[in-house]
């Protein structure tokens, strides 16, 4: 049948089972945009700056693992992408990026809204494409969607000059990808497995570090039954949180620069380590040469040129989190380590790193912990960068899988309101919480137009402390109090909110932190808290650049009164 | 780290870019590739490469696995410490007068070049080998005033029945050994 290039486009985008499309339409895609009334399943959300649509899309790819895909035109359309292109790159979410580009007589002419957004995009996307003739689309939306999925998920971008979105061509929509240079490996080797399984099941000091491949793969049950007949102790990275359930008696947090205390001094005692579908980041082991000292490394990842680029590795396993899990937890053997789970625990009494200090001020975690507490754990919490990313990542318990959305590779500000918008419209019955800074938030604000024109219910709590935190803190304690251009100032974000049409409040004492949270969940629609917290008040435990892991600071002795808060956790919380 | 001289063997899909995408992953470490070349394979749509280019081994494996993942390139292998047949072709065009021009051809003869062209105050001549030959030649050949010269950069493959890059389908299994003797 013959159609249009921008019918393919869309009757492609239907069969990879596409729902909704972030975007923001301009002169070269304006072809493509005209066909969308003639297919209604396509959902298409206006956004107000094209980062928001990338970051949207990779919110929305996060939360349901399915393809996030995003819209802009050429030039500015397209360079407005490229942040949160970059972000899905480096946290490897599966995203679909589609540019505009002129027609195909003025590409390289500089012509009205040119860019090369193949050449910009080149090294922050798996692949990408620029269509020179709209026969070829079916087939290159096809790949694309297979490439941006498969294997270690990853931006694809997909450039379309205007005049291809025109042309007429037979469509055939191929039923699998033929790709020779691209053949992920699934199965981990079995020789491999053998040995880990070997390592494990002789290990005294064992410890998992798990990463985000573990929710990518959506293997939380294999890794559970590998903690729960090997006893291992877990740690995770910050984007492998919520790939176990963090009140587990086994779970012990989070490691590395904001980790806690007892994590990183697990890693830096264990015998082995069994790194899976992690990349060994650098806020995740500190000084390279200190990391895990006593320690075999097993390395279990999807990509092989991560195998040994920070860390040096003992038994590299290639292969799927889940297949290669599976595999392994045939060969291992009931065991305990009761010494070893008896120490962690020790340490976890003498360095309660998630204890709140009692205070005459806000302080924001005691905010993250009372959202956690009348959210019952259930939310989907989606945060910025910086120290309320910090926070949510100590304070919140996540034992829903999943459940914490966030930027790590990139640390991209402004991530939190477009991605969590983009989590509300692929999981639309789960309450989602954008945990924000003032500074982050100031970065995509225009968004809120979004979510009130597309109803889009996200939870909005501002924690706001007038500075750009987390650098005022480097500042405070590395370079003797400096406070160089991080204090901030910002509207009144009640107002703002008011003034997109929908309601906030402004909350400065800490009795009023639960009725708040309490009415934004009660709120049908969107709703916006804004938080005035300690303005100086600092993230610990901090293990300082250029340290190793075990060198750990901890929040300062003489504050640390305790206040008496309900138990979530078994000790964590002494 | 010490930094050694790799040749870098690549089977990649003829298309616009693939050369792009490769030498990103180069520039961005701040390697200089000494040399590329790139032809047509036995393969219709596909091109055999080979890059040299000086780095610390660690680094230049990195770079390999890198390569490895880009889409466009079917295979890739660093022959460095392989059994290899390099060679490389250059024109050197040489100042040459009716009291030089005979000595000049001695010199070719004896390095079994060619002499591709003569002018009345030039000869151009083709020579085939490793790079020290060439180097040798381009010596000799200084005193008498070189105009120009161009290298193709090397060219290679290892000795032996089998091919260095076959083409064919990787299996799994050989990607998993691949990665288990590279590490």
């Amino acid at each position: 049948m013959k159609m249009t290039g921008a019918q393919m486009i869309c009757e492609s985008l239907v069969r990879e089972g596409v729902e909704v499309i972030f975007g923001i339409l301009g002169g070269a895609v304006l072809p493509l945009y005209d066909t969308f009334p003639q297919y209604p399943q396509l959902r298409h959300i206006l956004v107000r700056h094209e980062q928001g649509a990338a970051h949207a899309a990779d919110g929305y790819a996060r939360a349901t693992g399915k393809v996030g895909v995003c819209m802009a035109t050429s030039g500015p359309g397209a360079t407005n992408l490229v942040t949160g292109i970059a972000n899905a790159h480096l946290d490897s979410v599966p995203v679909v990026a589609i540019t505009g580009q002129v027609a195909r007589p003025f590409i390289g002419k500089d012509a009205f809204q040119e860019v090369d957004i193949t050449g910009i995009t080149l090294p922050i996307t798996k692949h990408n494409y620029l269509v020179l003739d709209a026969a070829s689309l079916p087939r290159i939306v096809k790949e694309a969607f297979y490439l941006a999925k498969s294997g270690r998920p990853g931006p694809v971008l997909i450039d379309i000059p205007r005049d291809v979105f025109i042309d007429q061509a037979e469509f055939h929509y191929p039923s699998k990808v033929d790709l020779p240079g691209y053949k992920p490996t699934l199965q981990g080797h079995p020789a491999q497995i053998k040995k880990t399984a070997k390592l494990i099941n002789e290990a005294q000091r064992p410890l998992i570090i798990a990463g985000r491949g573990v929710i990518i793969s959506r293997a939380f049950t294999e890794l559970k039954q590998l903690v729960e007949k090997a006893q291992v102790p877990v740690v995770t990275t910050l984007l492998g949180i919520s790939c176990f359930p963090e009140s587990h008696v086994l779970s012990y947090g989070m490691l590395g620069m904001h980790g806690m205390a007892y994590a990183n001094m697990a890693v830096d005692a264990a015998d082995l380590v069994i790194a899976i579908g992690m990349r060994f980041d650098d806020r995740a082991t500190a000084k390279v040469s200190g990391f895990a000292p006593h320690a075999n490394i097993i390395h279990i990842d999807i990509d092989p040129a991560e195998i040994g680029k920070n860390v040096r590795v003992d038994v590299p396993i290639v292969g799927d989190v889940k297949a290669v899990l599976q595999e392994l937890n045939k060969l291992i053997i009931s065991a305990e380590h009761i010494d070893w789970v008896q120490q962690l625990d020790d340490w976890r009494k003498e360095h309660p790193s998630t204890v709140i200090r009692d205070s005459e001020g806000l302080l924001p975690q005691f905010v993250i912990r009372k959202i956690y507490e009348v959210t019952q754990g259930k939310a989907i919490i989606v945060t910025g960068v910086g120290q309320n990313q910090r926070g949510a990542a100590q304070h919140y318990w996540y034992n829903k899988p999943n459940s914490l959305i966030s930027s790590g590779g990139l640390g991209t500000m402004g991530f939190e309101l477009p991605a969590a918008m983009g989590v509300k419209v692929g999981c639309p019955n789960e309450t989602v919480w954008c945990i924000a800074g003032d500074g982050g938030f100031q970065m995509t604000i225009q968004e809120l137009a979004t979510i009130v024109q597309e109803k889009i219910a996200v939870k909005i709590a501002i924690l706001n402390n007038g500075y750009l935190g987390m650098v005022r803190q480097w500042q405070e304690m590395f370079y003797k109090k400096r406070y160089v251009a991080t204090p901030l100032s910002g509207p009144d974000f009640v107002k703002i909110a008011d003034a997109y049409g929908f309601p906030g409040l402004r909350v400065k004492h800490k009795e009023e932190v639960v009725p708040a949270i309490q009415k934004a969940t009660e709120e049908q629609g969107p709703f916006l808290i804004d938080f005035a917290i300690e303005p100086e008040e600092n993230v610990y435990p901090m293990v300082p650049p250029g340290a190793a892991l075990a060198e750990v600071l901890e929040e300062p002795k003489k504050e640390a009164e305790v206040l008496s808060d309900s138990a979530k956790l078994p000790v964590s919380n002494i | 780290m010490a930094t050694t001289k790799h040749t870098i063997v690549a089977l990649v899909e003829d298309k616009p870019g693939v050369l792009n995408r490769m030498a990103s992953l180069f520039r961005r470490r701040g390697f200089n590739i000494e040399s590329i070349a790139v032809g047509h394979s036995e393969v219709p749509h596909l091109s055999r490469m080979t890059i040299v280019v000086g780095g610390a081994t660690t680094m230049v494996e990195q770079v390999r696995k890198h390569l490895d993942k880009l889409v466009d390139v079917v295979k890739v292998s660093d022959i460095t410490g392989d059994d290899m047949i390099a060679r490389e072709l250059a024109l050197i065009k040489v100042k040459a007068t009716s009291s030089t021009r005979s000595e000049i051809i001695q010199i070719v003869d004896i390095f079994r070049a060619n002499i591709v062209d003569v002018a009345s105050d030039s000869v151009t001549i083709e020579v085939t080998g490793d790079e020290e030959k060439i180097n040798s030649l381009f010596n000799l050949l200084r005193g008498f005033g070189i105009k120009e010269i161009t290298r193709t950069g090397r060219i290679a493959m290892t000795r032996g029945g089998s091919g260095s890059l076959p083409v064919q389908k990787k299996s799994p299994k050989a990607r998993a050994k691949g990665q288990k003797t590279s590490r």
